[in-house]
């Protein structure tokens, strides 16, 4: 039944009624589509920048490439406080179980962007010094080639991610 | 001083002088490399004040297999000579030159680290870029260059570049 | 409570660890200090979390190809690497760069050393916590990138000074391009300057901190900005000139504070200094080849722009398939086999952004590097982060990390 507790506000459940409230600017969806739009809208990076990408990296969250138009220029500087991390460069060996240290100490749900051709598949670095590919040591979420990728396809990857992030919708 | 005037300073001091490419080189041994460089920094003309650089070599068909060059530098003459050292790989020790050019101290660990030349005396000996716990020289020529066989479309591997290139 | 109240309780000093993956070092350093309350004792840096091994994965590809592996040490002056590189085997070699391939390669080498110290300005303000100089920086460097886009079509890590001169020629309105640069560049220094150089937060950790006495920095074998803030005038390219530096009217920036403050006028200097170089190689700009003539050493392809990308020009492709059998088989050996430089061994030096950039180049007259060394300033420089750090509080570590400037591609190579 229609009951008006505020002057103007109806609230109804008939379909009439529900066409009101969207007209006045009610949004319904599920759970998931919620959750998923608010995961992705702000994203938190964590800083993991280790060489040439994370350059590109820094240019793309400065004021020409700007970051911050999807709530992701705050790059946190404690693992804790981020849910996406962007290994941006190449990852010697030496640096692996770091990497492997700092993923898990990220709270769920996180994202990996593999940043760059040395960060996807150990790139022109095929050698005894360098990781080929971080997929061997966290699951990785968007790959983005390059050498270093320019901040548009850095741009591009992190928007997939976004898709991905909001198809899924799995609430944990 | 030109390095025609560098030569005829050190050759009649310093043994084994060359000239090339306008470098002068000089080879010496590690019983005299302390004192040899002691000499090029005292000198009142020469005054090689400045380390520039360690660097080891790896020359496997030779006795004396590892060659670690030494590069001065003058701040006053502005010229520059290089010190080569060559030691045989079961005996692959080395003074070290930290007590004379304390900015030696982490290019000396780069050498072990690369090439297992241990610097005797040096305060902080181990390795600087590799983890602690690797084990091999990278830079000697017989180690490989590591790395994992690459698939390319329709399935194909190729093998890491050292493994690939004919001799 | 004090200690005389409870003599059982012992002070001793806290071991923190100042991780590789941290927000105020300069990438992937790690710092383990040791702390008497705010106070640091000691100071050890452990490197090695970024070795890529450059320098044996170019004892595997021909003479060209090192270049891109040399080119990605020290990422934030790529065309400084390349060039001592091919400097040196150029030197091996017994050629010469013709003068136009020389102008050019100053004025790149140049406009990237403005792009680097653009990005200490930039990462130092935000480390301090001036987080919108981080954004002018990089706002500045983004011009550059723009025209090394242009003209290598590149914008980081170009592998375009080459063997012999360089890959490419300018293209059109380059020159209108940096122009229009060197006349915005000074009005945003002068911006950066009054943001920053009376600034009292900027002053109070900058002045006084992080003191390195000149003898002790020349022991150390520190070059660069932080030995010619310390007050000895070592320039390469005033002292051994190469590229035809005599020629050009600029001076080398010293002060005598030695400390990060004085490390930041120096650099903030050496940016106007470098545009005055730009102004007067792109005056002096002469016509001619960019890559040497001798058809055993240049690079065979004639690279032009074409409508997906750099690539041979038409002509070019032309030539080779259908012209001459000769020319084809040239071609295929230059660029599989590459040139067969004489056996001997070069150690060049130029002057990067941090320091003394040397290039120690080893041949056994094959058709592959013998050896490849690469000093690099910022390794040899991060040996006086201890002297400058001890008896400093905490928050001075990271002053004096970023008035260093290490670049840490540099450093681990």
């Amino acid at each position: 039944m229609p009951v008006e507790r505020l002057p103007g506000v109806v609230t109804g459940k008939t379909a009439d009624d529900l066409e009101e409230e969207v007209r006045r600017g009610v949004l319904l969806g599920t759970l998931d589509w919620a959750v998923s739009w608010a995961r992705k809208q702000s994203m938190w990076p964590a800083t993991f920048g280790l060489a040439c990408c994370a350059i590109e990296m820094m240019s793309t969250g400065a004021g020409d490439y700007d970051l911050a138009r999807w709530g992701m220029e705050v790059f946190r500087g404690s693992p804790r406080q981020a849910d996406l991390m962007i290994v941006a460069g190449r990852v010697s060996q030496k640096m692996a179980p770091v990497l492997r240290n700092i993923y898990d100490q990220m709270p769920e749900p996180k994202w990996v962007i593999s940043m760059g051709v040395c960060a996807s598949a150990g790139g022109m670095f095929t050698n005894y010094a360098i990781v080929q590919g971080v997929d061997t040591i966290v699951p990785v979420d968007v790959y983005v080639p390059g050498c270093p990728p320019r901040p548009e396809m850095l741009m591009y990857g992190i928007l997939r991610l976004h898709d991905k992030v909001q198809k899924e919708g799995r609430i944990k | 001083m030109t390095p025609e005037e560098l030569v005829e300073r050190l050759g009649s001091r310093f043994g084994d002088v060359s000239l090339a490419y306008g470098e002068v080189t000089v080879i010496t041994s590690r019983e005299k490399l302390v004192d040899q460089l002691e000499a090029l920094k005292a000198d009142p003309d020469l005054r090689f004040d400045f380390l520039s650089d360690v660097s080891g070599t790896d020359w496997p068909d030779n006795d004396l297999r590892f060659w670690v060059a030494y590069h001065l530098y003058s701040l006053e003459g502005k010229h520059r000579v290089r010190v080569k050292v060559g030691v045989s790989e079961s005996d692959a020790h080395i003074p070290t030159i930290t007590g004379l050019f304390p900015g030696a101290d982490f290019l000396e660990r780069e050498v072990y680290d690369m090439l297992g030349v241990e610097f005797d005396g040096h305060p902080d000996m181990r390795r600087i870029l590799l983890p602690e716990d690797w084990e091999g020289h990278p830079h000697r020529k017989d180690e490989e260059l590591g790395g994992v066989k690459t698939q390319y479309k329709g399935g194909a591997f190729i093998p890491p570049v050292d493994q690939r290139l004919q001799k | 409570m004090t200690t005389e109240m409870r003599p059982e309780v012992t002070q001793e000093t806290m071991i923190i660890n100042m991780g590789p993956q941290h927000p105020a070092t300069h990438g992937v350093l790690r710092l383990v200090l040791e702390l008497d309350g705010e106070t640091v004792v000691d100071v050890k840096p452990i490197i090695g979390y970024l070795h890529t091994g450059i320098e044996k994965n170019c004892e595997y590809r021909s003479w060209m190809q090192a270049i891109a592996f040399v080119t990605r040490a020290d990422y934030l002056s790529p065309l400084f690497n390349e060039l001592a590189y091919c400097l040196g085997v150029e030197r091996l070699l017994g050629i010469e760069a013709p003068p136009r391939a020389q102008t050019l390669r100053v004025m790149l080498t140049e406009l990237n050393r403005i792009a680097s110290h653009l990005v200490y300005v930039a990462t130092t303000g935000m480390e301090l916590g001036a987080v919108s100089v981080m954004l002018y920086g990089f706002r500045e460097r983004e011009r550059i990138l723009e025209i090394f886009e242009m003209i290598t079509g590149l914008r980081m890590n170009h592998a375009f000074i080459r063997i012999g001169g360089l890959a490419m020629d300018l293209p059109d309105g380059v020159d209108e391009k940096i122009r229009e640069f060197l006349e915005v560049m000074p009005k945003r220094l002068d911006e950066y300057e009054k943001l920053l150089s009376r600034n009292p937060i900027w002053v109070e950790r900058n002045l006084g901190v992080g003191y390195l006495a000149p003898e002790r920095a020349v022991a150390l074998s520190t070059t660069g900005p932080v030995l010619r803030a310390s007050g000895i005038a070592k320039d390469v390219r005033k002292e051994e000139p190469y590229c035809g530096f005599e020629q050009y009217d600029f001076d080398v920036i010293t002060r005598t504070d030695s400390d990060c403050y004085a490390r930041y006028e120096v650099r903030m200097e050496e940016m106007r200094q470098s545009m005055r170089i730009v102004e007067q190689a792109l005056d002096s700009l002469p016509g001619g080849p960019v890559m040497v003539e001798d058809p055993k050493v240049r690079w065979p392809a004639q690279l032009t722009v074409g409508p997906d990308g750099i690539g041979n020009s038409e002509e070019y492709v032309e030539h080779i398939l259908g012209g001459s059998m000769e020319a084809l088989i040239h071609h295929f050996k230059m660029v599989t086999e590459g040139v067969a430089v004489p056996a001997g061994e070069v150690y060049q030096v130029v002057e990067s952004p941090r320091g003394e950039l040397g290039l120690y180049v080893v041949s056994d007259g094959g058709y592959r590097p013998y050896r490849v060394h690469v000093r690099d300033p910022s390794f040899v420089n991060l040996q006086s982060f201890r002297d400058q750090v001890v008896g400093q509080m905490v928050s001075d570590v990271i002053a004096v990390g970023a008035a260093l400037d290490p670049v840490m591609g540099g450093v681990d190579r």
